[in-house]
């Protein structure tokens, strides 16, 4: 299964979604796909893509939320898998593409190509809704149930260590980052919903 | 435990005043009071970490949400997220408010806080984060306030020192 075709084919359905993707391969290729003001792609910090959809998640719980993840990225923040499970946002979908391998830099093997099984891990860190997917049909509809559930979900879509020839594009990184940051808070008014149910306003400015 | 209540009341209302409503955390002794207000606060948001450097991806998260957040951790959680400051909240300005326990300074008595103590400051102005200290509760508001306002107009992060003065009160 090529990552590319999964991303072709989950596409349609990350229109109005907000969307974080790791570094590497799957930004370069979502990209070659069409970019989208609602798609942000986090071309560093690995292993926070994850974090990063929590905190939109539970900021936003009226919204969907989907990470598009890797093994190498998931692997240095493991732990970040049990802050998911604890706080469990229904409306987030992390997808992570297992490789087996750091295909950005040089392919060299991680520990899923040794026997290291993400879906298990998910789910030891009380993820209940975890599956690991093996062709593009699969995945899809696993995306499908995914996103029209009201339950936080991981898909492990075990992907071909191929991906696109260069990995920069010509989107900048900051011009991606408050493209990003104004879709949502126009789509959603200009504060998250922490403050629609009836917290105090939050000022704009610190007193 | 000689941990101080009043001030630790004192600091998170200074948090409240400025609209601050999600805290990333990990807990530590000087933080206990601190996390458990937030933890009793309808109105926040606690976040409970397993690793401090969650916090940064959390509070860049909240920050695309139009939804102020702090980290609250200690030095040594400061030391282990430097990545994500870096190459999160500095390469893609994130406003990130970071309240910094301060341990392992003078007075430290617990031997493994000393190293981290030694050199907090000093990698907080390599990463060019500026800082202020909480160390005065007279002072403390409006600390809070500035340090948070800089980091707004600046898009950078800022850290606030909880320091020994304010936070630890001797039996």
């Amino acid at each position: 299964m090529q990552r590319l075709d999964c991303l072709r084919a989950i596409y349609p359905h990350l229109e109005d979604r907000i969307v974080v993707t790791i570094m590497g391969a799957v930004a370069a290729e979502l990209q070659s796909i069409g970019h989208r003001p609602n798609f942000f792609y986090l071309q560093h910090a690995m292993g926070l893509a994850s974090s990063t959809g929590l905190g939109l998640a539970l900021c936003l719980p009226n919204e969907k939320v989907v990470v598009l993840d890797g093994d190498g990225s998931v692997l240095m923040n493991l732990g970040g898998l049990t802050t998911l499970a604890r706080y469990k946002p229904a409306n987030l979908v992390h997808v992570v593409f297992d490789n087996e391998s750091l295909l950005s830099v040089g392919g060299f093997p991680t520990a899923t190509s040794t026997g290291a099984d993400l879906e298990a891990i998910a789910r030891g860190a009380g993820i209940e809704c975890a599956a690991t997917v093996l062709t593009v049909e699969e995945f899809e509809e696993a995306f499908r149930s995914a996103i029209d559930s009201n339950q936080l979900y991981c898909i492990i879509a075990k992907v071909e260590a191929t991906g696109p020839k260069k990995y920069v594009t010509d989107l900048a990184l900051l011009e991606n980052r408050f493209q990003f940051q104004r879709w949502i808070q126009q789509k959603v008014g200009q504060a998250g919903s922490l403050r629609r149910v009836g917290n105090p306003p939050i000022p704009d400015q610190p007193r | 435990m000689p941990v101080s209540q009043a001030n630790s009341r004192v600091v998170y209302e200074a948090v409240k005043q400025c609209g601050i409503r999600l805290l990333s955390a990990l807990p530590e002794t000087w933080l206990v009071h601190l996390i458990r207000m937030a933890e009793d606060d309808p109105e926040m948001k606690l976040v409970r970490l397993a690793k401090e450097e969650e916090g940064v991806g959390i509070s860049a998260g909240a920050h695309f949400a139009g939804v102020k957040s702090a980290m609250l951790m200690q030095n040594h959680g400061f030391l282990a997220s430097i990545n994500g400051i870096v190459s999160f909240a500095q390469l893609y300005r994130i406003p990130l408010v970071m309240f910094i326990s301060y341990r392992g300074h003078f007075g430290e008595r617990d031997p493994w806080q000393t190293q981290g103590g030694h050199c907090t400051e000093d990698v907080l102005r390599a990463l060019r984060i500026p800082y202020a200290f909480l160390d005065a509760p007279a002072t403390v508001e409006k600390r809070i306030a500035e340090a948070q306002c800089w980091a707004y107009a600046s898009l950078h992060p800022a850290a606030l020192l909880l320091t020994r003065e304010l936070m630890w009160e001797e039996a």
